[in-house]
């Protein structure tokens, strides 16, 4: 039984959790649930005891009558692996690559003495056979495996000491859906069988909703709402619960504004890379994008969908015109697009992408980042004026354009993405996974104004993701890519409703779904 | 208001006084350290030699002066040379990822490495003779792998990074790229390497003299300096403490300004200082 009680945590100055309580009973799943900064990691590792240097707590969180905040390091290192295990978000940094999968599940055993070599790594043998892995070899190293299966390695070295307490923060938020449901399902199972608590952290309202008995929702640092899952989702009694369930699900406003001439056109397009070196021949080509062929009209809005290592990405700098194709040919307004073409033709069509850090050079202020692709024009429009619009467009204040990116959140960098890609007034935007790394009210704020830039500029959108609720939302049309290949074209409703092709399908029944609140009586 | 850290002060402020007296020796010194005068050798301190005199009676401020000069500037022109060559090499080898000329330009430069730095001395001295000018050609010749090898691991990251892509959907060539987001972001790393760079040619310059392959009498060097005094080690300690001091507060000094001009130069960390 895990019980915390008015867990408090400041580090130096800030308050970073006042008041948390919850309690988690053996067998049962725990949802907690909030946006970044909410608090859920840091109640996490104060669990832990892994809490970074200054980090002061009051109040108490006990395992079974022991104050775990409370007990010196060397008995809180016995805990660790041994009664309390976590798994992170992304499994491929949470492995170490150089050591191979049966020696890191091993570790666990080894380090608090539980067997020797030969023992451990039987033992090891035996929990990856558990999550699903008994056909993998344990000499295998972490690069070898997919993503799923990394995070099911992570799971075998945190359950192998059969903890009272698992810590799950964001464990499928990495992974593709199907991948994701089948993790969830892992987790649910092993839960059952070893009768372990299961604390589950996550974003996602939709994953919790399915998996958790109990929820408890955070935000800056306190839990606002906690009780019973379906109560929770049916009551919404604090307001934030309510803006939260409403951006989960939010569908910006849009009017059909498709044109009837094609501003994109991607014919039969191929790009194979050779494969791998054996010997001294190459196997087969891999066919990263393998036959592709769609239009995009003017003002439409279109979704790729797809999960990892379909092609999107590659067919993705294809279009933008980074990487050259094998075969086939993609137009832009009648235009060829290739590395080579001519500056200007680029001018017509601008990117956005996943990652708001990522996307600026961090040495830049936002002026220089918004101007850089005034490259592409000739004759570019008065500087200033053209930075004060773009801000102005994706709702920034002008004077902004003097301040360096890490001054802002991760949902103002991605405004200024936008203000970046709209500085040429392009006709087309390619959306990559632009929305994916947002908390989800700032991911409603993102798509309304899209829609809103649409209407206002006449753009038309390449939207590219694995997210099929933020597809179903803002797309008009949508393709749905596997393994280099487009299965399934189609209205986006239509494709949503009445899949045709089992990829589809499959896709669709992995997603997780928000139960509709029935009845809503708080809801206005 | 940004202060700037009390590191990059005292560095700066280390640097400058070392650079200032190597200046002014330029120009002028207590004494004349070519004449030499036997009479005088092994002075204590005194008001007419603060620091005394060596071997052959020369004042050993004006000594110091002199060998800081050509220490700094054996140091700094042969990080010159690695910079200059060496950035540009690896950042074409960065840029081009992959290809043949990444594997030439890498290969070369694994060529460099592999030979003896001093073979490369002594085989220069047998073409030109010795001279602070072959000294610096050698350690700088050895610089340039260095600084290559540094520039091409930091911009490797960076180039997977989405703003590059987003200046190569504006249109830009991987050089305007290397130059304007490449390079600055790979400054930090190219600092603390030129600093530890020039600690490492000072005692290449204080090698090379040793073996009298770098600075020729009368050209005094710090290095030269102190493998002079070895033989005098224990009846005149000052003659190798003085020498040997100056370089451990100069690349002192260096270390410490390198690092407060990292950290200022990136505006993430001003902002987390203030």
């Amino acid at each position: 039984m895990i019980a915390v009680e008015n867990l408090g945590l400041r580090i130096g100055q800030t308050q970073i959790l006042s008041d948390v309580s919850l309690q988690i009973a053996p067998g049962e799943i725990f949802g907690l649930v909030g946006e970044s900064g909410s608090g859920k990691s840091m109640t996490a590792l104060s669990l832990m005891g892994l809490l970074p240097r200054g980090a002061v707590t009051t109040g108490t969180a006990t395992l079974d009558g022991t104050d775990l905040l409370s007990l010196p390091e060397w008995r809180r290192q016995r805990l660790r692996g041994n009664d309390i295990s976590m798994i992170f978000q992304e499994p491929m940094t949470a492995l170490n690559p150089v050591q191979t999968i049966g020696a890191q599940v091993a570790e666990t055993l080894l380090v608090h003495n539980r067997a020797n070599r030969a023992d451990a790594l039987r033992q090891a043998r035996t929990q990856l056979d558990r999550v699903g892995l008994s056909h993998i070899a344990l000499d295998r190293y972490p690069h070898e495996l997919s993503g799923g299966q990394r995070q099911r390695v992570c799971i075998a070295a945190a359950i192998a000491l059969h903890p009272r307490l698992l810590i799950a923060d964001e464990p499928t938020t990495a992974l593709d859906v199907t991948t994701q449901a089948q993790i969830l399902d892992l987790l649910k199972a092993l839960v059952a069988e070893e009768n372990m608590a299961l604390l589950l952290i996550t974003h996602d309202l939709a994953v919790v909703a399915n998996m958790a008995r109990r929820i408890a929702v955070m935000q800056s640092g306190r839990v606002v709402e906690q009780g019973p899952t379906a109560q929770v989702i049916h009551d919404q009694r604090h307001p934030y619960t309510r803006a939260l369930f409403a951006a989960s699900s939010h569908r910006p406003e849009r009017a059909a504004q498709t044109g009837d001439a094609a501003i994109l056109t991607v014919e039969d397009a191929h790009r194979h890379y050779p494969g791998p070196r054996r010997g001294f021949t190459r196997t087969d080509p891999i066919r990263a994008v393998n036959g592709v062929s769609f239009t995009l009209k003017r003002g439409e809005s279109l979704g790729l969908v797809g999960e990892s290592g379909c092609g999107k990405s590659t067919l993705t700098r294809a279009i933008l015109g980074l990487d050259p194709l094998t075969s086939g040919s993609i137009t832009l307004n009648g235009q060829p697009i290739s590395p080579t073409m001519p500056r200007a033709r680029r001018a017509d069509m601008q990117v956005v992408f996943q990652d708001p850090y990522g996307s600026f050079n961090p040495r830049w202020r936002v002026d220089r980042i918004l101007t850089e692709p005034f490259h592409l024009l000739d004759t570019p429009p008065p500087r200033d004026a053209a930075i004060t619009e773009a801000l102005k467009a994706v709702h920034l204040h002008p004077d902004d354009a003097h301040k360096y990116p890490h001054e802002f959140s991760g949902g103002q960098r991605q405004r200024i993405a936008i203000a970046r890609a709209l500085i040429t007034r392009p006709k087309l935007l390619v959306l990559d996974e632009a929305v994916s790394a947002l908390d989800v009210s700032v991911r409603a704020r993102i798509l309304d104004l899209l829609a809103d830039l649409q209407r206002q500029f006449g753009l038309s959108y390449l939207f590219i993701s694995h997210d099929l609720t933020v597809v179903r939302a803002i797309t008009d049309r949508v393709l749905v890519m596997q393994a280099g290949q487009i299965v399934e074209a189609g209205a986006t409703e239509q494709v949503f409703t009445a899949p045709q092709h089992s990829y589809t399908r499959q896709l669709l029944a992995a997603a997780p779904r928000l139960p509709d609140p029935i009845g809503a009586p708080h809801v206005a | 208001m940004n202060r700037l850290p009390a590191t990059l002060l005292l560095g700066t402020l280390i640097t400058a006084v070392f650079a200032v007296a190597a200046l002014l020796s330029l120009v002028w010194t207590p004494h004349d350290t070519t004449a030499l005068s036997i009479s005088d050798r092994f002075l204590p301190w005194s008001s007419v030699h603060p620091l005394g005199t060596d071997q052959y009676g020369r004042d050993m401020v004006s000594m110091l002066m002199e060998g800081t000069r050509t220490s700094i500037a054996v140091a700094l022109i042969a990080i010159g040379i690695g910079i200059t060559l060496g950035v540009p090499l690896g950042l074409i080898a960065a840029a081009h990822r992959g290809s043949a000329l990444d594997e030439v330009i890498m290969r070369g430069n694994d060529m460099v490495f592999a030979f003896p730095s001093l073979v490369i001395a002594i085989l220069i001295t047998a073409i030109y003779g010795p001279s602070a000018t072959n000294a610096i050609l050698a350690i700088g010749i050895f610089n340039i792998p260095v600084f290559a090898r540094v520039a091409r691991g930091g911009a490797l990251p960076i180039w997977t990074l989405d703003y590059i892509l987003a200046a190569r959907t504006a249109g830009k060539s991987r050089a305007r790229i290397s130059a304007e987001h490449i390079l600055p972001n790979i400054a930090n790393l190219l600092i603390v390497q030129a600093t530890i760079q020039f600690s490492l040619g000072i005692l290449a310059e204080a090698g090379l003299s040793y073996v009298g392959l770098g600075a020729q009498p009368p050209v005094a060097s710090l290095g030269k300096m102190l493998s002079e005094a070895q033989t005098l080690i224990y009846s005149n300690p000052g003659l190798a403490v003085l020498p040997g001091l100056s370089i451990v507060i100069l690349v002192l000094g260096l270390n410490l300004m390198g690092d407060g001009l990292r950290d200022a130069l990136d505006p993430r960390l001003r902002r987390a200082r203030t």
